[in-house]
């Protein structure tokens, strides 16, 4: 199976973060293919790299860079609820004259066509959060 | 075509779990999970709702959210199955859509 992950809550609201880092875990355990975790509406504050937990915390955002880039995840940041969030990459700092960005490794910055595109493509879109 | 209803809010919280279960066709199945699991207690004022629609819908629990909580399986209304994350992901195999209700 193909799934796109949707997670609708930052890493602080509920756990809904959590939640979906626990079944991308479980559905790749499985041998099925995650094509795309879009982070929507407070989502997209899981992909900032200034989050800072006490070290007895799961770092959440660390957790999503860490499982990206071993499973070759495409994490996806909406843009529009990023830029009222103030979750920026290279390309929007230099965009909206930023002095500075903070997304994670392993999270790009996107439009919702990522996520339209990603329903279209995979078996099941799995929605998280509020 | 079975679908798979989630829930993760409680129903004493939200609303959630009853538009779950009205939405859910004969044959359909219905998730419990993070605070959605309250509603899976027995002795409540939702447990009704639960036991009523048993008949054409299938209840599971998420173990480790029951778990988080304290609440032990004796506690769980009779007949709904208690999951971990890989049936989870099963349960969206299974079912050919899956409906989130926050």
């Amino acid at each position: 199976m193909k799934y796109v992950i949707q997670v609708n809550e930052g890493p602080y609201n509920h756990e809904a973060s959590t939640s979906a880092l626990n079944f991308v875990r479980a559905a790749l355990d499985a041998g099925h293919e995650v094509f795309r975790v879009f982070f929507y509406h407070d989502g997209v504050n899981n992909g900032t790299r200034y989050t800072t937990p006490p070290q007895d915390d799961l770092n959440i955002v660390n957790t999503w860079s860490e499982l990206a880039s071993k499973h070759e995840l495409d994490l996806v940041v909406c843009v529009a609820a990023a830029q009222r969030r103030g979750i920026v990459d290279e390309g929007e700092q230099s965009r909206n004259g930023k002095d500075g960005n903070n997304i994670a490794p392993g999270f790009r910055i996107s439009g919702l066509g990522q996520l339209i595109e990603g329903c279209v493509q995979a078996d099941r879109l799995m929605v998280f959060g509020d | 075509m079975p679908i798979l209803h989630t829930v993760n809010k409680s129903p004493f919280e939200r609303n959630s779990l009853d538009s779950a279960i009205s939405h859910a066709l004969k044959g359909s199945s219905v998730m419990l999970y993070e605070d959605g699991v309250y509603g899976a207690m027995k002795g409540t004022a939702s447990a009704d709702k639960i036991s009523g629609a048993m008949k054409d819908v299938s209840f599971y629990v998420l173990g480790p959210d029951l778990k988080a909580r304290g609440i032990d399986e004796s506690k769980l209304i009779d007949g709904i199955k208690v999951v971990d994350y890989s049936d989870f992901v099963q349960l969206t195999v299974d079912n050919d859509k899956v409906s989130a209700w926050t």
